[in-house]
């Protein structure tokens, strides 16, 4: 088994999921799978190859820099609007002070 | 006695008899309202309509035709947009709970563009939660049914859209296409899709899943239909700084081009174990046609394809992990009760993804841990490098295009695969090396199976090379038979939910003629 049920757990935590027990043992099965399948790419010879990091075209891209200009962003009511909690500032979340 | 309800035409039909004055964007909304209503309480191509916004647009649409201003060749034809596109006023899911409530303030640049083309935007279809999947079966909504034969899935993640489609709801759509998301259920559900070059489209406001991989694409019944979303979409987007400035060519142009010519290369790789024996023949005929229409067909070989499946798996989750990481119940969408913060974001991400989502968030945050990096994701990018290298080097030799199977089967029963995401990720076989080497690949309907079911033949081209695709597959829809699916013909009318779920498929169609008077049918 390429990963265990304290690995799962500690994945999980570190993506900020909360998991139920069930969620933990399908996960530590379908992970177990998908790690396994993807282990044959260890096989393939990547020797010298540099990695491709940006599917476009480099050279345009650089060319492409637009001027870091501040520009207007939408209204705050209006991103707030579509927050669960917020005080008509700012979004609310849970004390982290105390 | 009432007439035989007639088949709605394809897009570019529809367009042109706009442009004549034959059908008002009002009668053209209403009939497809009426399929609709009759309709998708069995296929759930959509998760909401939006008959206000439409009607109005529709109306504005009919009165610039009679002011003699049309906005041009979309101006008045109904849409639908898969639920991953921003749609200002209008609620956005991505087909997750943790979305579920969000309506976005602004529009996706690709549906303003439409907006601004005159199109009649109908709704918001169904999707695999956040595109993830392969049969929209992981819409938490409720999985949408293959309009061919309802005890089926219509492939996905962009199932919605192309059961739409296919079903004649909407004579096109606009889905996304990370591995395989537009052109796996245009082959299944017999339409034409389209996966553009990466940086044609703009993807601003569409909801990011892997930005590396990601991009916006049509899909319509016919070729040019396609090519006609595609012309309003394409083109640099200030605000995706990814967008590529290169010109947007005139797509008409290439599908009036005939496909002589052309060198089209077949990969060996796309032929092996796993793939359908009917499909398989079906692919190679719709290949030998291209020949006959005088083009030249080499057999090539693209060595690391078989690696395409296992790369994109860890490239595409661990950008996954990195994007969804926003969903953490402060600024949109679902909020789980919690007494602290990080209990806020375990809680609201825990109850908010689905199982998928959650499986791939997992396994990409496990590629880039620490101790894994290396092995996973740095060793990912170094073969996405010889995926692509392998197509450069096939073009280079005077390949024009590589032909081969969208996907390995046609349409499989809802529910088959649904618990083995491996199963599930090898649908996607065929599909995901044009996303790794950001190519452009469209699916179009070559053929059917013993059952009946559609094939699509898949065409991958040269970066920005969408002309010679949509050359070589109009000549591909011009040699194939054209069938419909059983709900078609059954119009508006409410059919029989048994008849139509039971896989039997009509003959040939009634041909994709337009309606002899001058509205479409009308609702009774």
């Amino acid at each position: 088994m390429p990963i265990d049920l304290e690995q799962v757990r500690q994945v999980a935590r570190l993506a900020r999921l909360r998991l139920t027990a069930e969620e933990e043992q399908v996960a530590l099965a379908q992970l177990g799978r998908v790690l396994a399948y993807v282990e044959r790419l260890q096989a393939v010879d990547v020797s010298g190859v540099e990695p491709l990091v940006f599917a476009g075209d480099p050279a345009e891209a650089e060319a492409n820099l637009r001027e870091d200009l501040p520009r207007p962003c939408l209204p705050r009511e209006r991103v707030l609007e579509a927050a669960p909690q917020h005080d008509g500032q700012a979004f609310v979340v849970p004390r982290i002070l105390e | 006695m009432s007439a035989p309800p007639a088949t709605p035409p394809l897009l570019g039909e529809l367009s042109d008899a706009l442009g004549r004055g034959e059908l008002s964007a009002g009668a053209v909304l209403e009939d497809c309202l009426a399929r609709i209503a009759a309709h998708d309480g069995q296929v759930h191509a959509f998760l909401r309509l939006t008959e206000r916004e439409a009607r109005a647009a529709a109306q504005a649409s009919d009165e610039r035709r009679a002011r003699g201003k049309p906005l041009g060749p979309l101006d008045g034809v109904p849409l639908a947009l898969k639920d991953n596109f921003c749609t200002e006023g209008v609620e956005t899911t991505c087909a997750s709970r943790i979305l579920q409530g969000y309506v976005p303030p602004y529009d996706a640049t690709a549906v303003a563009r439409l907006k601004a083309a005159g199109a009649v935007l109908v709704g918001k279809a169904n999707l695999d939660e956040f595109a993830m999947g392969s049969s929209t079966e992981n819409s938490a909504f409720g999985p949408t049914q293959n309009p061919w034969d309802l005890a089926r899935t219509p492939g996905g993640s962009s199932g919605g859209p192309a059961a739409a489609v296919a079903a004649r709801f909407v004579p096109g759509a606009l889905g996304t296409d990370t591995g395989g998301s537009i052109r796996q259920p245009a082959a299944l559900t017999g339409c034409v899709g389209l996966k553009p070059t990466w940086g044609r489209v703009s993807r601003y406001g569409v909801v990011a899943f892997a930005s590396s991989l990601d991009q916006v694409g049509p899909f319509a019944g016919d070729v040019r239909g396609t090519a006609l979303l595609l012309q309003a979409i394409a083109g640099r987007d200030e605000r995706d700084q990814t967008s590529s400035l290169r010109e947007v060519p005139d797509y008409s142009a290439a599908l009036e081009r005939p496909a002589r010519g052309f060198t089209v290369g077949v990969p060996r790789e796309f032929f092996g174990e796993g793939l359908n024996a009917e499909v398989a023949a079906s692919v190679r005929a719709a290949i030998a046609r291209l020949e006959q229409a005088g083009c030249a067909v080499r057999e090539i070989s693209l060595p690391a394809s078989p690696h395409a499946i296992a790369t994109y798996y860890l490239v595409a989750t661990a950008e996954a992990s990195s994007n969804l990481a926003r969903y953490d119940g402060v600024r949109y969408g679902r909020r789980a009760e919690a007494s602290s913060l990080l209990e806020l974001y375990e809680r609201s991400r825990g109850e908010g993804f689905g199982h998928e989502v959650k499986l791939r968030i997992m396994l990409g945050t496990y590629a880039l841990s620490a101790g894994y990096y290396d092995a996973y994701y740095l060793r990912a990018q170094q073969v996405r490098a010889l995926i692509r290298n392998d197509f450069l080097q096939v073009f280079e030799s005077g390949i024009d295009a590589v032909a081969g199977p969208t996907s390995p089967t046609t349409a499989f029963r809802l529910g088959e695969k649904v618990d083995d995401p491996l199963a599930m990720f090898l649908n996607d076989v065929y599909t995901v090396p044009a996303n790794l080497a950001g190519l452009p690949a469209i699916s179009v309907p070559c053929g059917f199976d013993g059952g009946g079911l559609p094939i699509g033949l898949q065409l991958i081209g040269r970066p920005f090379d969408e002309p010679t695709l949509f050359s070589l597959a109009r000549a591909v829809e011009r040699t194939s038979e054209r069938r419909e699916p059983p709900i078609v013909s059954m119009g508006a009318s409410r059919g029989n939910s048994q008849g139509a779920g039971l896989g039997a498929t009509s003959g040939p169609s009634m041909g994709a003629t337009l309606p002899r008077s001058a509205a479409p049918a009308e609702p009774r």
